[in-house]
């Protein structure tokens, strides 16, 4: 089976563009990343389009309808919060097993406003919201951090600092909805949406686009490897059965296993990581995946983010782009953007925020229902 | 409301919330016959197992210990806030979301681990036909 490469990848700035539509945000995206790697949507085989909010609305045709419809396959796909990943995914394993040697990928959302996520289902009767707890994201992100505070004793201030981290790590990059510093007390004073995540430590809803070119190893090296990058573990996995998973949807246990096989598939183990782009979509989580993807001990999350290991300069940055709690969180397109983000800086492209010397990161993104999307990337040229 | 609907008793707010003409509310689990998992609803087979031999109803315990919790502050429109958001393990197998009362929303007040019990109320909303629900809630208990 074929190798993939990434051989172009870009996104557009997060924000708010409610004067524009979601084909028009993801051909833009798709335009960046052809151009970066010096090609054209002719030469493109099929096309892997990750939408969630109108996965029934053909976004990826809608896209070849802005910047040319060639004929070639269209697979939209939506799932949850993994849906840009799985697309990215999907187009590997097309190439992988031998269907295509060029595709491409964009993950695009517009969130709007979106407000709260979260909170539906029940059916008839009554509204339950606030009545049997909360299903909305940031009570349900805030349960799974007190599961690791009763475990552990992690502090409202060490999730607090999370925020801290990820909000400075962004006044590095001109792609983040936000380039401000936010200092643990603004962090932790801010307005508490739901114990012990305040507003500061939800991830922002903003319209995004990322998009990516995959190739073939063959094609690959047809077009020179200078600025490639290898795909050297891409997993997807669905929740597992486990205790309480009937009232607390389980993040962990479908992050482990997705972690486990994508360092057996792509040969290295965490210690061999130099950055990590995770799925911090409220700062309770970027703890829990420190431990699920085995950047520390069991417990030691808390001391992790204490000692300043994980950002930038220390042992394992962690998403040094700002995160989703800076960055910004376009659903669709975040699993494609953190890609782009890591791609970035084994290459050496990343700025200001450059990791030093990166030849291998992980990207990781999970979409509650449950599923989770792992990526391992490695730098081809020495 | 209407006259029909004030003739009827509250409806369960959820399917698994067993109201009997001579006998007190209760929580219904369905046990596994195979692995013995419990669950709350109705389903096909066991998500534990994948077992198809079906289930049997089971009384669950009204008795239970906070797990993990969440003080809510913000909400949709209508929901009062704070309140806390609790996932509650039962004695006996089955666990369980909803609202613990009788405390302070304040996380220097609420303990992981402290025993509370489920009560049964006449929830406080009804639906578009006038019906009133009966829900449950948990509150601390110092047995």
């Amino acid at each position: 089976m074929s190798d993939v490469y990434v051989m172009g990848i870009d996104m557009i700035k997060f924000g708010r563009f409610p004067e524009r539509t979601v084909p028009q945000l993801g051909a833009e995206a798709a335009l960046l990343a052809l151009d970066d790697a010096g090609l054209d949507i002719r030469q493109m085989e099929a096309f892997y389009c990750g939408n969630l909010l109108q996965a029934s609305a053909m976004v990826g045709q809608r896209i070849l309808q802005e910047i040319g419809q060639t004929g070639i396959p269209v697979i939209n796909c939506a799932n949850a919060c993994a849906t840009g990943a799985t697309a990215f995914r999907e187009a590997w394993a097309a190439i992988r097993a031998g269907l295509y040697d060029l595709c491409l990928v964009v993950g695009v959302e517009q969130m709007g406003k979106a407000g709260l996520l979260g909170g539906g289902g029940g059916g008839r009767g009554i509204p339950t919201e606030g009545l049997l707890g909360s299903g909305l994201m940031p009570a349900v992100f805030a349960e799974a951090g007190m599961e690791h505070a009763r475990k552990y004793g992690t502090t409202f201030e060490q999730f607090a600092k999370v925020s801290v981290k990820n909000h400075h790590h962004s006044t590095m990059n001109p792609k983040a909805m936000y380039q401000i510093e936010t200092p643990l007390e603004t962090v932790m004073n801010a307005e508490m949406i739901a114990y012990p995540n305040t507003k500061l430590m939800c991830s922002v809803n903003v319209d995004g686009a990322a998009a990516a070119v995959l190739a073939s190893e063959r094609k690959a090296r047809e077009l020179g490897m200078g600025r490639a990058v290898r795909v050297s573990a891409s997993v997807l996995t669905s929740d597992p059965y486990t205790d309480r998973d009937l009232v607390m949807p389980d993040v962990n246990t479908c992050t482990r296993q997705a972690a486990k096989r994508a360092y057996e598939m792509a040969g290295v183990g965490p210690e061999d990581l130099d950055l990590v782009e995770l799925h911090d979509c409220f700062a309770t989580a970027e703890i829990l995946h420190y431990e699920n993807l085995g950047l520390c001990a069991e417990g030691e999350a808390g001391k992790l983010i204490d000692e300043g290991e994980t950002a930038l300069g220390g042992r394992i940055p962690v998403n040094v782009s700002g995160g989703l709690l800076s960055k910004g969180h376009p659903l669709g397109a975040t699993g494609v953007a953190n890609v782009y983000e890591v791609a970035t800086h084994l290459r050496g492209e990343a700025g200001r925020r450059q990791v030093e010397g990166a030849r291998v990161g992980l990207t990781h993104v999970i979409g509650l229902g449950s599923a989770c999307g792992i990526h391992i990337l490695e730098r081809v040229a020495s | 409301m209407t006259e029909a609907a004030q003739a009827r008793k509250p409806l369960p707010i959820r399917p698994f919330l067993k109201i009997p003409d001579d006998g007190e509310p209760h929580l219904e689990g369905q046990k596994c016959r195979s692995c013995g998992e419990i669950f709350l609803g109705e389903r096909i087979a066991c998500a534990k197992c994948g077992s198809r031999e079906g289930f049997e109803p089971v009384r669950l315990s009204n008795r239970g210990t906070l797990y993990v919790y969440s003080i809510v502050h913000r909400s949709f429109p209508g929901v009062e806030v704070p309140y806390v958001s609790a996932v509650v393990d039962l004695e006996g197998g089955g666990t369980l979301k909803g609202n613990l009362i009788d405390v302070e929303p304040d996380p220097d007040k609420i303990q992981m681990g402290m025993p509370v019990e489920v009560v049964f109320r006449v929830a406080p909303r009804k639906d578009a036909e006038g019906n009133e629900y009966l829900t449950w809630y948990f509150r601390p208990r110092s047995d």
